[in-house]
């Protein structure tokens, strides 16, 4: 385990309760509304919130005890933080600013900005590495302000938001960089995509405590709060496009109405899915028989989910259900437009 | 459009009553200067400023005048950040007290130092029977403690005000990439400071120079350890030697303008140690 955390803290009015484990080199991803103390867990784990009550051991450090009194400041935890305010240093350099972690660590000027150049190259930078912070984008800023912290090269990397005001395109490179990242990562996030890609691990927390936590698919199939069902409503299968067709890793071919080539996550809302006894004769480009595996009841809809080709949820009514005769194991046909798929480069 | 360009530039020709008063205020600041250099000397200007006694005076006062900036710097900025950072009973009054010797007489701030410092004094009697002082007054360190309590406040509060414009969130970040105290305070606090530091440091640099009451009040006018250049002006003017006086002032006024206008960007327009954009989006 790279992470083992028990955490109570109260600052400023706020309490937060939290208790999770991560082993080495995977990804949590922290969701929940505003609020909801994220930003306090993991400023919790790097020390900059002291804790009142636990223990939290990152890399077989014990870097908090309240038993034992121990509090190991910031700079001498195994982690780097990158903030969504960046905070990049406003009198360095871009690349200095980049190269301040490993220098810190006790690295040569020399060699940490070279460090300093590759990460920077790696977030597609390179050629701003003279910059002043203040002559950055909003999104440049963020970019090497992720550079920054995981130029430290830290056994735990802790991510606040990074991704937030990166354009569509950009958030796929880093997104991909993260995922890359051998470090034991936490990641704040408010993406459900990023949530299902990135993350081995789903923390959900309202209110100071975590109310739900799983892997992603297992948080999603049944989310305990109305919160976390809307967050984490969205179906996303991955698979291959060439031109508007889709082949699906599960063996169903989707048709969408988007031309792309390659790696591809399509996504769409569980409501985009008409279900029917029979094969349906609709203009929805995508029709398929599958499998019911399970139907939950929720106060005023009824979740199916469905199993094999293509395992997604279907929000129906609870009449439907009845009409249709669906439960578990029965078999129905699903009709979904291929306007309403979100496809986006994996 | 039209809206936006006009506020921008607003009228072209400024207000005439507010040209006016601009000018008046210049004039009420400049003509004494221009009086004073219309009743130079300057062909005997060089002798005048050559003699020992000069030269012992610009002496004084450039040593007296450095140290005391350096001891105002040295104490100034641990309060700057005590008065910045820490909150605590009685912090108004803390500042009260800092700010007194920028409002009161100097010649107040010398008898206050004479009965504290003086051999009889509360602290001058501890320094005298504890550490074996003889006594500071009539000594330059006595000239340097005067200077001190007129001029440490004008670091202290550019200090302070560059303090509170610095973001701490800054120096916990350097702290989460592996900076101890030591490194955040030598390559992000200080440096983010530096424009700050160095108006205070200049602004209570300039108030020392030109400090008279405080320092004949409490260390006397003694030639070669406390006669600064204020006091040997004054001491010419009255002993009857009008242009000696006026030489050595055109000298203060010289040397005042030269560093202030060397500083001019800094303490007029102290670039914003906080120029960062804060990033557009989505709060957590």
């Amino acid at each position: 385990m790279s992470i083992q955390a028990e955490i109570s803290a109260t600052t400023g009015g706020f309490s937060l309760q939290a208790a999770f484990d991560a082993p080495t080199g995977s990804c949590t991803a922290v969701v929940g509304p505003n609020g909801a103390g994220k930003t306090t867990l993991v400023h919790a784990l790097a020390g900059l919130v002291p804790i009142q009550q636990g223990r939290i051991v990152l890399a077989g450090q014990v870097v908090d005890d309240s038993a034992q009194g121990i509090h190991v400041p910031p700079d001498r935890r195994p982690i780097a933080l990158h903030s969504q305010h960046n905070l990049l240093f406003p009198h360095l350099s871009v690349v200095d600013n980049v190269a301040f972690g490993p220098q810190c660590s006790g690295m040569s000027t020399h060699d940490a900005r070279h460090r300093a150049h590759e990460w920077l190259d790696r977030v597609g930078l390179a050629h701003l590495a003279g910059l002043r912070p203040g002559q950055l984008s909003g999104g440049q800023a963020q970019r090497v302000g992720l550079a920054r912290a995981a130029a430290c090269q830290p056994e735990v990397l802790l991510l606040d938001e990074s991704l937030a005001s990166l354009d569509a395109e950009t958030r796929t490179d880093v997104r991909h960089l993260l995922a890359d990242i051998e470090a034991t990562r936490v990641l704040i996030t408010h993406d459900p995509v990023e949530t299902r890609v990135l993350a081995d691990q789903l923390l959900v927390m309202e209110e100071g405590q975590i109310v739900q936590s799983g892997t992603p698919e297992e948080v999603a199939a049944d989310p305990r709060t109305p919160w976390t069902a809307g967050l984490l409503d969205v179906n996303l299968l991955t698979g291959r496009a060439v031109g508007t067709r889709v082949a699906l890793d599960c063996g169903l071919t989707l048709t969408t109405a988007t031309p792309m080539s390659g790696p591809v996550l399509v996504t769409f809302s569980p409501a985009a899915i008409a279900l029917s006894a029979t094969r349906p004769h609709t203009s929805a480009r995508n029709t398929w028989e599958a499998e019911v595996a399970r139907i939950q009841p929720e106060s005023d809809r009824a979740r199916v989910l469905l199993g094999a080709p293509a395992p997604c949820h279907v929000w129906v009514t609870p009449q439907a259900v009845g009409e249709l005769g669906l439960g578990a194991g029965t078999r129905c046909w699903a009709a979904l437009k291929a306007t309403e798929l979100t496809v986006r480069e994996a | 459009m039209t809206d936006r360009s006009t506020s921008k530039e607003p009228n072209r020709r400024p207000p005439i009553p507010v040209l006016a008063m601009a000018v008046i205020a210049v004039a009420v600041l400049a003509l004494p200067l221009v009086g004073l250099l219309q009743r130079t000397p300057w062909s005997s200007l060089g002798t005048t400023l050559g003699e020992t006694a000069t030269l012992e005076a610009l002496r004084v006062s450039v040593v007296v005048s450095l140290l005391a900036a350096a001891v105002s710097v040295m104490l100034g900025l641990p309060l700057a950040w005590v008065l910045a950072r820490l909150s605590f009973r009685g912090r108004a009054l803390v500042r009260a007290i800092v700010l007194l010797p920028m409002v009161l007489p100097p010649v107040v701030g010398g008898i206050a130092l004479f009965f504290a410092l003086g051999r009889r004094g509360l602290i001058g009697r501890v320094l005298h029977n504890g550490l074996g002082v003889d006594t500071l007054i009539g000594t330059t360190a006595g000239a340097v403690i005067a200077a001190v309590f007129v001029s440490m406040p004008f670091f202290v509060i550019t200090a302070e005000a560059g303090l509170r414009q610095l973001d701490p969130r800054l120096e916990s970040a350097a702290s989460t990439l592996g900076a101890g105290r030591w490194t955040v305070l030598r390559r992000i606090t200080l440096p983010l400071l530096a424009p700050s530091l160095a108006a205070g440091a200049t602004l209570s640099w300039a108030r020392a120079l030109g400090e008279f009451g405080a320092t004949i009040t409490f260390a006397g006018n003694h030639p070669g350890r406390t006669r600064t250049l204020p006091l040997a002006i004054a001491q010419a003017n009255e002993a009857g030697r009008p242009e000696a006086a006026i030489a050595m002032s055109v000298l203060l006024i010289g040397v005042s303008l030269v560093v202030l206008i060397g500083l001019r960007h800094r303490w007029i327009a102290p670039r914003s140690p906080r120029p960062e954009r804060s990033s557009e989006t989505s709060p957590s």
